[in-house]
């Protein structure tokens, strides 16, 4: 088990290969689907215009950002009427989805651990390589178990996306996950899918 | 005619909270099968630690708590107009104690309710008149993640060299298992419809998911393509997490329905490991929870 403080630097991040097990502890932030589409529109193909508090909210998160850790992952909250937040349940949601943004999300902010489930595909593996930055699997729907790692809820950027989609930072301890993306290349899930591929050739042909 | 709501909210919470013991034993099965130290075992040890935390807490096992799918079995003098109301109220009660995400979003304008009430169909409930005395309540929580890997397929299907028989369907369900690879929170169980038009299918092959994991199916063809899928999709060893393993998909469940001379659909729903179904059975003053 490797133990990984955030934010993470280059160095540590190409010391990381598939397979390893690793513990996260520091500040993260969570992110999904709404809140790439945000970044991307708003902060990178500008394809929407800046608008309400954009601005403001882009300058909070960009140190957050920076060598940092974005979590693919839509929490159950409470404490959501006196803002006293509580992560309750919180593992991760399907990565995959994010395939069309994150490789932009993790170049303009220069994040180095993309974390989820279900793995991406070539255009973020080549992000990993390039930025550098590694993809830490969670496990899917351990979420009470997670939400046990968070030790505190530091704050909430666009809470109007909604509790799942809204853009969470965190502080963790001991978060577990494992490299399935590497900077190097490699790509557990990539791997899986060609072997499990022939296979089913081969049991489809009879 | 007795207000059910808080006993709602308390099959809410033990389906989001705690998985049915079958489920739970054929997870620590699969445990059992995964080689020590591998990133498999790891998988399950901590699905398996989860499961215990969130029973212990009274916490969502899982944070999708998905649509709550809800079948209403009723004797004659029941109103389902109130018990519509009431699963509604119960459902808003469950997201305010943090056992149910608020998880209806509007497709048009992307708002959150933020109390899981959308439209008609959200929460869904299914209300059916029977004999007898007995008031069941069937609930199931299907997260997105494996609804989204679900399929349906139109056979023949040409590329799969899959007919329009057993045979057929045994290749698009391997195809379909598959495609998911990891994505729908493997080890999953597998929800299979042959025939019926689009949408009855889809109903059917979540319908099948309340059967129990270690029952046999009635029919014998399908009863032994059910445990050859099963040993087929685990060849597959996509594993799980799709970390590679042994244990890509813990059983398949499947059906049949009448189909048109013209329509031959399979449809595959995928349900996550974290299959969160309960049973409700109220007699009289007695209300029990299975």
């Amino acid at each position: 088990m490797r133990n990984l403080t955030l934010p993470l630097s280059d160095e540590v991040v190409r010391s990381l290969s598939v397979g390893d097990p690793v513990s996260l502890s520091g500040v993260m932030l969570t992110g999904r689907d709404a809140a790439h589409k945000w970044m991307v529109e708003t902060f990178i193909r500008r394809t929407r215009p800046v608008q309400g508090g954009d601005r403001e909210t882009v300058e909070a998160i960009r140190p957050l950002l920076a060598g940092g850790a974005l979590y693919h992952c839509g929490p159950v909250v409470a404490g959501l009427d006196t803002k006293d937040y509580r992560f309750v349940a919180a593992g991760p949601t399907t990565s995959t989805r994010e395939e069309p943004y994150q490789s932009d999300v993790m170049h303009h902010f220069g994040v180095k651990a993309v974390i989820g489930k279900g793995g991406m595909g070539a255009k973020t593996l080549a992000a990993c390589r390039d930025v550098p930055g590694v993809y830490l699997h969670a496990i899917g729907g351990a979420a009470t178990l997670i939400a046990a790692t968070v030790a505190k809820v530091l704050g909430v950027y666009k809470l109007e996306f909604g509790v799942p989609e809204a853009m969470w930072v965190i502080e963790v301890k001991d978060f577990p996950a494992v490299v399935t993306m590497d900077a190097h290349g490699a790509s557990r899930h990539a791997e899986i899918e060609a072997r499990s591929k022939s296979i089913l050739e081969r049991l489809i042909a009879t | 005619m007795r207000d059910l709501t808080e006993e709602f909210v308390e099959l809410i919470r033990r389906t989001s909270t705690n998985l049915p013991a079958d489920v739970e034993r054929a997870l620590a099965q699969a445990r059992a099968r995964e080689t020590d130290g591998s990133a498999a075992r790891g998988a399950l040890d901590t699905i398996l630690d989860n499961v215990e935390m969130s029973r212990r807490h009274s916490t969502p096992i899982c944070q999708d708590t998905g649509t709550p799918i809800f079948y209403v079995r009723y004797p004659e003098g029941w109103s389902t107009r109130a018990l519509r109301g009431q699963i509604r109220s119960a459902v808003v009660q469950a997201t305010e104690r943090s056992f149910l995400r608020p998880n209806a979003v509007d497709s048009l304008t992307d708002k959150n309710s933020g109390n899981n009430l959308g439209d008609d169909a959200f929460p869904t409930v299914h209300f059916e008149e029977v004999e007898g005395d007995e008031l069941v309540v069937d609930l199931m929580l299907k997260g997105g993640g494996c609804e989204n890997v679900g399929a349906q397929y139109s056979l023949p299907n040409s590329a799969l060299g899959a007919g329009r028989d057993l045979a057929g369907v045994r290749k698009v369900v391997l195809d379909a298992v598959h495609k998911a690879q990891g994505q729908g929170c493997a080890p999953g169980i597998l929800g299979v419809a042959v025939g019926g038009d689009r949408g009855s299918s889809y109903w059917a092959s979540k319908e099948v998911l309340f059967r129990k994991m270690d029952d046999a199916n009635p029919d014998p063809k399908l009863a032994e393509m059910e445990t050859r899928l099963a040993s087929e999709a685990n060849q597959l060893g996509i594993g799980p997490m799709g970390f590679g393993g042994e244990t890509t998909v813990l059983g398949v469940k499947m059906t049949s329905r009448h189909r048109l001379p013209a329509s031959f659909f399979v449809s595959v729903s995928y349900m996550c490991w974290a299959h969160r179904r309960r049973r409700m059975i109220v007699r009289g003053d007695d209300v029990r929870y299975e």
